[in-house]
């Protein structure tokens, strides 16, 4: 039973493993370049485990000492997280011990992979998500040591590979589209998208467009839960 | 270069780690798992996702520039090829490479 969820949540995982290494090498590699140890991104890896965050800590490590700011800025990167957990609160219940782990390593790509995919058959639930998280988490930190031993020793040419995650996440989004009836909610969530982007600017866009978000269901919940439940009975 | 102190610079490190944790904990921790999820959060758990993941896409294509050369034409060329791929296949896995694949010759050959 482990052993078969193992084996279900590593090929779902080798996507990541590609993006991961590539965006954890660039790290590992912007991080040493401003003059910090090898086990200074590594640190991060551990104990932040956020991407985005991790480039800004560098900058603001290199900036005058200002812990409240500090702790300002870095809830405002992740505040995403909090509608993960909400997406996650179901899917995440009942699971033990590995339920802190879990929340723990809750990364954009772990989420995304646990909140879309169909359990597939003869795996343990708590397993499969337990190795989904951790094969991600070792793929970056892995990749972000890597970069900060052997960064200059990298020679083919791995312009675009980034682009890995775009299409992960543009994947998705089109399945879950495929699986469900009703679009009113991905209409909102790209209106949304695209409007908190005009209107914020691309660094700091995702909160305003989610608040946007949960506003809009908000407000269409009536016509969107019936047309849910008429979808539904057809 | 850092002109922090070590303890500075732990300090710093250890707030983006507890912010990041709070962000992640807070929804777990303000519902019971004992007690069913109010009809409300479900109805945003449920709707949420699919949003979630077009705001991803936005995102991870914020930094193309329409204006300036080349014009956002080699993300919206993989991309279409990522989905059309996606369409006919179903293989996560092949869309990705494919699409990716293509974009790298794309802007390493084609629009370099």
């Amino acid at each position: 039973m482990i052993f078969n969820s193992f084996k279900a949540a590593l090929p779902r995982t080798l996507p990541i493993f590609a993006g991961f290494w590539f965006l954890g090498l660039a790290y590992g590699v912007f991080a040493t370049a401003h003059g910090f140890p090898f086990w200074y991104p590594g640190l991060m890896a551990i104990a932040i485990f956020g991407g985005s965050l991790e480039f800004v800590a560098v900058s603001m490590l290199c900036s005058p000492f200002a812990p409240l700011q500090t702790f300002i800025v870095s809830f405002l990167i992740q505040a995403r997280h909090i509608f993960y957990g909400i997406a996650m609160l179901e899917k995440y219940k009942g699971l033990g011990w590995k339920k802190p782990y879990l929340i723990y390593a809750m990364c954009d790509e772990t989420f995304a992979i646990n909140c879309s995919s169909q359990l597939p058959e003869g795996c343990d639930r708590g397993w499969y998500y337990f190795f989904v998280s951790l094969l991600n988490q070792s793929y970056w930190v892995t990749g972000v040591i890597a970069g900060s031993l052997a960064g200059d020793f990298i020679t083919f040419n791995t312009k675009g590979l980034g682009f890995v995650m775009t299409t992960m996440f543009a994947v998705i989004f089109t399945e879950q589209w495929r699986n469900e009836r009703i679009h009113t909610h991905a209409y909102i969530g790209i209106v949304c998208s695209l409007f908190a982007l005009v209107l914020f600017g691309k660094d700091s866009f995702m909160v305003p467009a989610l608040v946007m978000m949960v506003a809009a269901l908000t407000l269409f919940r009536k016509p969107i839960t019936r047309q849910i439940a008429e979808a539904s009975h057809d | 270069m850092t002109d922090m102190t070590i303890a500075e610079q732990m300090i710093t490190i250890g707030l983006c780690a507890a912010a990041t944790l709070i962000t992640r904990f807070i929804s777990f921790l303000a519902f019971s798992p004992k007690k069913p999820t109010p009809r409300y959060i479900q109805y945003q758990g449920l709707t949420l996702p699919c949003g979630i993941f077009a705001m991803l896409v936005v995102y991870c294509l914020r930094d193309v520039d329409l204006l300036s050369f080349p014009h956002g034409i080699p993300e919206a060329i993989a991309l279409a090829f990522t989905l059309a791929l996606q369409l006919w296949k179903r293989q996560m896995l092949v869309s990705m490479t494919g699409g990716t694949a293509l974009y790298m010759l794309l802007v390493q050959q084609v629009f370099a």
